[in-house]
């Protein structure tokens, strides 16, 4: 029977893959979603590219371990942390008090401001303080006036943003009354959906609408109202790992010191955001 | 397993329920029109009416759903002024209405073959005798091929119905919350993924099994001649006692 | 930046993205082929806990089917993606493995598939086994066949060429579900149009050419199937 032979042999064929990859672990493996310019995104021919890219292969080589980036759905990425899919994720994450329950961070090595995007032509555009920056721990008072100003313009109209990020937390804490939130898997499909008139606004990181900005498609799309920052949003971007992996996050600590300290975080995120994001304090 | 918390996500997956029963019925409903006028063009004996509805068959089943929603909804966004132009773009505009078209277009591909074979099943001697008896065209169709084409497909559409229900869980993936969607929405906000799928699938088979208990009802109600006659059986208990 | 034309974009040309659109094809057909023969292993002993005089075997079988038929595929999916390396890892560390039991996305696919098709294929299993001759095995017990030559003589042989038209089907269906192992991150066909969509924000372009893919896929295995069924019934003598 050659049949029976080819399936047995198929079977334990599989079962050794799942054997070997149980016995060499040493590489440490880095989720990111590939879908989220310029943080982390796939270019032509399906590569992963960005800003946590080239850090990662920043941060590995200071570690001295081997580093191998593998996409995941922004959905699952923490779940699937916990299920030891992979060791570790730098996804543009920002820390927040809820992930803190089921994962660990290490120190940020990245933060920014998030806000509001429409086209140029929306009523929205006119969203009051673009351009300024307002910081819901420092001063809490100012943002939430900016908040309330927004609301008279926001009433009944829908705003796309991704799911399960501080961006859909900040919506569902002010504005939730006001407005139709849409949660969407990436940020492309909510950009797309700007694009396409299905939404009035995107909620997201300014890092990653600046990057959408720069396409010649989404030319007439327009960063609107002032970009806020602190609070539900987050205390920066980290390197997420599993709660009892502390041996990990100390390295990763270390490493991120010392990138800040010689310069390398504001080189790459000059060269990825155009701006130094380099995290304060 | 955390059984608190798996009850609480129980309540708050309920609310769900009415969009997933929403979109498989009306998908469902707008698929049997659809699948009718297919399986009519399969049997006119036209050969281009005939070629375009196997070569539509052939795509909507040769293909994955997934594709055809993503296909329609972000596809299809791409070409909004040619769309608002027409005056299509209110129907494209809103998520439940390209869930509804891509369900809607998918079953009417595999219904159409379901109602080919019901129709076909139809033995000819009905369709002669009422020939016989003078019925013709529209009255010979809905007196006697249609009713007894039902009751031959109604099984295998009632699988059909029981496919949709489970298809509707892909409309979560274009923003669209009901049974699926509130369950990702959930895991985000917990974590706990497995926990959130394991309720969510117990929910889906709920509801399954009672929709084709329903259908069963149906086909009992469908098909007097085959139930065997209501006789007093003869009751053996008195004799145990 | 000028707009790139279709062509161009799924062509072979550096900004082109046919090259990771076919290597996502081969991705596509291989982790359906492995799930198809997975699910042909799970289905083989659901379809004999159903066929079993073993009540409780056939309750198992039955719940089996029953609970993977109402059920949708994607849960089944995520259920297995998320839940079966926790599985694997406490096993693991039974085995004194230290507890981190790495699972390839490909492997976890394919046997999420085998689990969804198994049920659908141990139907069509077992409608291919009451179609067989009691006869014949009757007359393999009485020349002294045990039972594991009469299943490797008598009813593996026939039962699969029964099984050639439903097993078409479930193929076609497994085909499909591959596209749902999108979500957990295996770059197949669909998983690859997405980030292509994204990446370009050109979505019909590459959703249209993944259409065309999977039916091309479809049309060739479906001809393939119809030559192994013509195959298989040389020598069967039909009624005509």
């Amino acid at each position: 029977m050659k049949l029976f032979r080819t399936i047995s042999l198929g079977l334990l064929a599989s079962a050794l893959a799942i054997g070997s990859a149980a016995a060499q672990d040493k590489t440490i493996k880095i989720a990111t979603e590939g879908a989220y310019a310029p943080w982390n995104f796939t270019g032509a021919g399906g590569k992963l590219e960005g800003f946590e890219i080239d850090l990662a292969a920043d941060l590995c080589a200071r570690v001295k371990v081997k580093c191998e980036m593998v996409a995941q759905d922004w959905d699952g990425i923490i779940p699937a942390l916990n299920a030891k899919k992979y060791d570790a994720i730098m996804a543009g994450m920002n820390i927040t008090d809820k992930r803190l329950e089921v994962v660990a961070f290490t120190r940020p090595y990245a933060s920014g401001m998030h806000g509001f995007a429409t086209m140029k032509n929306s009523p929205l555009a006119k969203l009051a303080g673009t351009g300024e920056r307002v910081n819901l721990d420092k001063d809490p008072q100012a943002a939430e006036k900016t908040i309330e100003a927004w609301k008279p313009l926001l009433k009944g109209k829908t705003v796309g943003t991704q799911g399960s990020t501080v961006n859909s937390q900040f919506l569902e804490k002010y504005l939730k009354d006001v407005v139709t939130i849409r949660e969407y898997k990436t940020t492309e499909q909510h950009d797309l959906d700007l694009a396409a008139g299905r939404v009035d606004a995107i909620y997201a990181a300014h890092s990653s609408l600046q990057a959408t900005l720069d396409q010649p498609e989404f030319k007439d799309m327009t960063i609107a109202g002032a970009g806020v920052s602190g609070g539900v949003l987050g205390r920066g971007v980290a390197v997420a790992v599993r709660k009892d992996d502390t041996e990990l996050k100390g390295k990763f600590d270390a490493a991120i010191q010392s990138a800040i300290a010689d310069g390398t975080i504001a080189k790459l995120t000059q060269k990825w955001f155009k701006v130094d994001m380099t995290p304060q304090g | 397993m955390d059984f608190g918390f798996m009850w609480d996500t129980f309540l708050q997956l309920l609310s769900g329920i009415p969009l997933t029963l929403n979109l498989s019925f009306t998908s469902v409903a707008f698929g049997a029109v659809l699948a009718m006028v297919l399986a009519l063009m399969r049997m006119s004996g036209i050969r281009a009416l005939d070629g375009f509805a196997r070569a539509y068959v052939f795509v909507f089943r040769g293909t994955p759903l997934l594709v055809q929603i993503f296909l329609i909804y972000y596809g299809l966004g791409q070409f909004r002024p040619t769309l608002q132009e027409w005056g299509l773009w209110v129907f494209f505009r809103e998520p439940y209405w390209c869930a509804i078209l891509a369900l809607t277009l998918n079953t009417g591909a595999y219904a159409s073959e379901i109602i080919r074979g019901g129709l076909q099943s139809v033995p000819h001697q009905q369709v002669e005798a009422a020939k016989a008896c003078g019925m013709s065209g529209f009255l010979l169709f809905r007196r006697i091929v249609f009713p007894i084409a039902v009751r031959q497909a109604l099984p295998a559409y009632g699988s059909e119905i029981i496919l949709m229900v489970k298809a509707t869980s892909l409309a979560s993936i274009i923003t669209m919350m009901e049974v699926t969607g509130l369950a990702a929405k959930i895991i985000s906000q917990t974590f706990r993924a497995v926990e959130v799928f394991i309720v969510a699938g117990l929910i889906y088979l709920i509801l399954n099994f009672a929709i084709t208990r329903i259908i069963m009802a149906f086909e009992w109600w469908l098909s007097p001649h085959l139930r065997r006659p209501s006789t007093v059986e003869p009751r053996l208990e008195a004799a145990h006692v | 930046m000028q707009q790139l034309s279709y062509f161009e974009l799924i062509g072979f040309g550096p900004k082109g993205w046919g090259l990771a659109l076919l290597t996502a094809t081969g991705m596509t057909l291989a982790v359906a082929l492995c799930g198809f023969l997975a699910g042909s292993v799970v289905g083989t002993f659901v379809a004999w806990a159903k066929l079993s005089r073993n009540l409780a075997a056939r309750t198992l079988g039955d719940g089996y089917t029953t609970v993977l038929r109402g059920i949708p595929d994607l849960l089944v999916i995520y259920l297995f993606y998320f839940g079966g390396s926790a599985a694997l890892g406490a096993i693991g560390s039974l085995f004194g493995a230290d507890g981190f039991i790495g699972v390839p996305a490909f492997v976890t696919g394919a046997l999420a598939i085998g689990i969804v098709s198994g049920a659908y294929q141990a139907e069509v299993f077992r409608g291919a086994y009451q179609i067989l001759n009691r006869g014949e095995l009757e007359a393999a017990r009485s020349v002294g066949m045990h039972r594991w030559l009469i299943f490797r003589r008598i009813i593996a042989p026939q039962v699969l060429r029964y099984a050639i038209p439903g097993l078409g089907n479930t193929w076609q269906l497994v085909l499909k579900e591959s596209a749902l192992i999108s979500v957990t991150g295996l770059v197949e066909l669909l998983r690859q149009s997405h980030i292509a969509a994204g990446s370009t924000r050109r979505p019909f372009d590459f959703y249209i050419t993944a259409a065309v893919l999977y039916l091309v896929i479809t049309w060739f295995s479906t001809y393939l199937f119809q030559r192994a069924e013509t195959h298989s019934m040389r020598g069967i003598r039909r009624a005509s």
